[in-house]
């Protein structure tokens, strides 16, 4: 059996035609198994969705109980078999519920890792590798110039500018769903003891996180009447709030934005931040390349992001290597915002 | 802001210095970052320092190709050309993909960086230039290489730098700019002086730059609020705005300078112009001016003017094909004497004056446009042909606006000097290819040739007739950049083609200054100064332009 029979790119998304479902699929489908929580993975009108019980809670969350038909629950790492193909679920290490999807017939496997990361992170179970025949990567940072620093040490930077300037409030920017509440538990984790702030765009995902049980000490929701007394606060807003009439309000603000993007300095100065903050939820440079060969597959399909840096990698590396073009992922920055932020009310 | 403050002298200091001004948006505080930098930093780092934000430092022998022949050795060619061409700034590509390998070397002083980069040769630079990125962290890197190609691009223009300065004794950057063209990096003595430690340097330049005045941009509704009897126009041409400076100095040799705008000794790419105005028998004299390129058939392109722009050395072919010629604006000293102090009528009468007497073909005067309201002001600029201009029509942006009473002041003062610019062309074209963008735009596809249609019916095709990479907003550049990642067909190593036909492509409408004639372009024109005016979402393509109307404006011209 050729992979392409096992799981084919269409428009919307990878479909198993002898199972008849798609992973991630970017338009309603009959059948959709999804791998996270990212609203441009995990949309809302399918019929029936199969994915973890945090990846169903979170598009719950975002989309109302009726975000799909039929609503199924997987455990990871057991093994699911539908009309002769084998699906399982493994850990990813991207955000809470976040999951790599191995896809099996014949002895041929295939593995969908969707978004995934290397990097510790206090919030949600790590990627396990997977070995395979196919590995279907990501490649959000796939250029060598991306190479993420330690989300400790950038918290670190975060905690020493407040500690300079203390008049100051702090405006971090980070994404509603995984980011703001890795980033509240690693500030927990650096010993910072005061409340964190958050906007009401955050609120319910934080409040899951925290239902779910991790651990983010005291969470504050902004209250419109106290912006202009959070000198030396950290308040944590969608990135597109730090440039919002919304954050005027506070003391003399210092903007900072939470991502992977922060790396490349005019990127930063396009956002308008001061303050950048090296973190993301996706694999560096570094960690693509590790994790292909550690899945010790013999073809890799790149699914979005800059697939031509890691095509070229994978293919001096002696293996098969195609990009799938796909389009509808990799804008999570834009999605997210869109539907998360509140307006701004003054 | 974000890492500890160094307390020692050496590179990462200054690196985080650029790193914070690079970040920081406030006028204020950057000045306020680069004077307590040049107040904590001994001689002569901090002077080398003052050298980089002035781009007083020329590095003959460090230049990009060989910080490309360094990476070239450690990295994969593709893995580069890609990452290159996503970040945009050849800089920080390399500082950001170094993969560094441990040498123990200490990293290096700004002033012994400078020192080095000065004296080595070729042969030797590339490994000790090796063994600074080995030595030094992904800022130190960046900030190395970006003072190697001397383009800091840190927001920070060489008068915020001097008048960082100034800062430092209570002076203004006027007080800096007088003595500037007299000193070199270090700047010892300046930094003595502004610190009240030794006298004012001596200033015996026979020829200096004097900073410009400036005008504002108006539009034609605001003028109701001006009285037209309060102001003289003159036609604004299409060159670069430049000065020329003439005296003797000590040895009574008559020394003739040109410069830029920005205060940049622009004389060696001019020798034509220099030669013309060094004449013993005129006595010293400043005057402000355009720079154009003149021949006997009037005023050329500024794409000719271009040829002349950025050269060290200029051919004789050059010469003689793009002759250079000054039209002047004003007078800024003559004899020794200050003009500046007085009113513009005054001055515009000495200048008149002054350049009969010259008598020189390359150089004249902007004519005054005759009005007594804004609706004949407004007249002319529509239509220069009926209101006195026989010749270099072409040439004409617009109209400058001048009270009659104002002094010559330094800077942009409001009130006094507009610039009314000519409206300017707008097409309807189709999105064709796109590219990412550098500097400010880097990551973004932000560079984008747009085609208009060719031929009719079945035979309807695009031909590309220029490139824009600026006039959107943020928000309408990340919408574009999103368009053309989801709408690509070809790729063509960092080119995409973006889908084009006439039931499927982006209508964009492109505002330009006038069309020329060009032999490179398959299209026959090229356009200047184009810039996306609107993003016509709601338009199909295939009721976009076409050449043929492009064509007619240009025969009109």
């Amino acid at each position: 059996m050729q992979p392409t029979e096992l799981l084919t790119p269409t428009p919307a998304g990878l479909f198993c035609p002898a199972a008849n479902f798609y992973i991630d699929p970017t338009r309603p489908v009959a059948r959709a198994l999804i791998t996270h929580g990212h609203s441009d993975h995990a949309r809302p009108g399918h019929e029936a969705v199969l994915a973890t019980r945090e990846t169903l809670d979170i598009m719950a969350v975002r989309y109302g109980a009726q975000s799909a038909g039929a609503q199924q629950p997987i455990d990871l790492a057991q093994p699911l078999e539908i009309d002769g193909v084998t699906v399982t679920f493994h850990p990813a290490g991207h955000v809470l519920g976040s999951a790599q999807i191995a896809v099996e017939r014949a002895g041929l496997r295939v593995v969908v890792s969707g978004d995934y990361k290397r990097a510790t992170d206090p919030t949600c179970i790590p990627f396990a590798p997977v070995r395979c025949d196919v590995f279907v990567t990501e490649a959000t940072f796939g250029l060598p110039v991306f190479r993420h620093a330690r989300a400790e040490a950038e918290i670190e930077k975060l905690l020493a500018s407040r500690a300079l300037f203390p008049e100051r409030a702090h405006l971090i920017g980070t994404y509603p769903l995984g980011k703001a509440q890795r980033v509240m538990a690693i500030i927990r984790q650096a010993g910072y003891g005061r409340p964190i702030y958050i906007h009401g765009a955050l609120e319910k995902l934080t409040n899951y996180y925290a239902e779910s049980g991790v651990e983010l000490g005291e969470i504050r929701k902004v209250a419109a009447a106290d912006r202009s007394k959070l000198a030396g606060e950290i308040i944590l807003c969608p990135p597109e709030a730090i440039k919002d009439l919304w954050a005027r309000r506070f003391p003399d603000p210092v903007t900072s934005l939470a991502s992977g993007w922060m790396r490349v300095r005019a990127r930063a100065r396009q956002r308008g931040v001061e303050l950048p903050l090296v973190i993301s939820d996706h694999a560096d440079w570094d960690d693509l390349c590790a994790t292909i060969l550690e899945t010790g597959c013999s073809e890799v399909w790149v699914t979005h992001g800059e697939e031509d840096a890691l095509v070229h990698w994978a293919r001096l590396q002696g293996l098969k290597a195609a990009p799938l073009h796909l389009v509808g992922y990799g804008d999570d920055e834009a999605t997210e915002s869109v539907e998360t932020t509140e307006p701004a009310h003054d | 802001m974000t890492d500890a403050t160094h307390t020692s002298a050496d590179m990462n200091r200054f690196a985080s210095l650029l790193d914070r001004l690079a970040y920081e948006p406030g006028r204020n505080n950057k000045l306020r970052l680069m004077t307590n930098y040049f107040r904590n930093v001994p001689d002569p780092e901090r002077g080398y320092a003052l050298a980089a934000f002035t781009g007083g430092l020329d590095f003959p022998n460090a230049k990009p190709a060989l910080i490309r022949a360094l990476i070239a050795e450690r990295t994969d060619p593709v893995l580069f050309g890609l990452s290159y061409d996503y970040v945009g700034d050849l800089s920080e590509t390399v500082a950001l993909m170094w993969p560094a390998r441990d040498g123990g070397e200490p990293p290096p002083t700004l002033a012994e960086v400078v020192e080095t980069l000065r004296t080595t040769g070729k042969l030797n630079l590339g490994k000790k230039i090796a063994a600074w990125l080995d030595a030094l962290d992904e800022t130190g890197r960046w900030a190395l290489l970006k003072l190697m190609t001397g383009a800091l691009r840190i927001g920070v223009s060489a008068r915020l730098a001097k008048t960082a300065v100034a800062d430092m004794g209570g002076l203004g950057p006027n007080d800096v700019e007088e003595v500037w063209n007299s000193l070199s990096p270090p700047y010892g003595e300046l930094f003595a002086w502004v610190e009240g430690r030794a006298p004012k340097p001596d200033t015996s330049d026979p020829a200096p730059f004097r900073t410009p005045m400036l005008a504002h941009a108006i539009e034609e509704h605001e003028l109701a609020a001006l009285e037209p009897a309060e102001f003289v126009a003159e036609w604004k041409w299409d060159g670069i705005r430049v000065q020329a400076a003439v005296g003797r100095d000590a040895s009574a040799r008559t020394v003739a300078r040109l410069h830029s705008r920005a205060g940049e000794d622009i004389s060696g790419a001019f020798p034509d112009l220099i030669e013309a105005l060094r004449r013993d028998d005129s006595g010293a004299f400043a005057l402000d001016g355009e720079l154009l390129v003149r021949t006997e058939a009037g005023i050329g392109t500024f794409n000719e003017l271009q040829q002349r722009l950025n050269r060290k050395t200029v051919s004789s072919l050059l010469l003689a094909r793009y002759p250079a010629h000054i039209r002047a604006y004003d007078l800024l000293s003559e004899h020794e004497a200050d003009l500046r102090p007085l009113p513009f009528v005054e001055r515009r009468a000495r200048l008149e004056g002054f350049v009969a007497r010259f008598g020189s073909e390359r150089l004249d005067v902007s004519p005054l446009v005759p009005f007594a309201t804004w609706e004949e002001l407004a007249q002319a600029r529509r239509d220069p042909a009926a209101h006195g201009v026989s010749e270099d029509i072409a040439a004409i942006e617009g109209v400058m606006l001048k009270r009659r009473d104002s002094i010559y002041e330094p800077g942009r003062p409001k009130g006094l000097w507009y610039k009314w610019k000519r409206d300017p062309h707008t097409v309807d074209a189709v999105l064709m290819y796109a590219q990412r963008g550098h500097g400010k735009r880097s990551s973004f596809y932000s560079d984008f040739t747009f085609g208009v249609w060719e031929g009719e019916g079945e035979a309807m095709s695009l031909v590309p007739v220029g490139k824009a990479y600026f006039g959107f907003t943020d928000t309408e550049l990340a919408q574009l950049d999103r368009y053309v990642r989801n709408n690509t067909g070809n790729r063509f190593g960092p080119v995409r083609e973006v889908l084009h036909g006439p039931d499927h492509g982006l209508v964009l409408e492109i505002a330009f200054e006038g069309l020329n004639r060009s032999t490179r372009h398959r299209s026959g024109i090229a356009m200047r100064f184009p810039r996306i005016a609107r993003i016509r979402w709601d338009k199909p393509a295939r009721e976009a332009d076409t050449l043929a109307s492009l064509e007619k404006l240009l025969k009109d011209r």
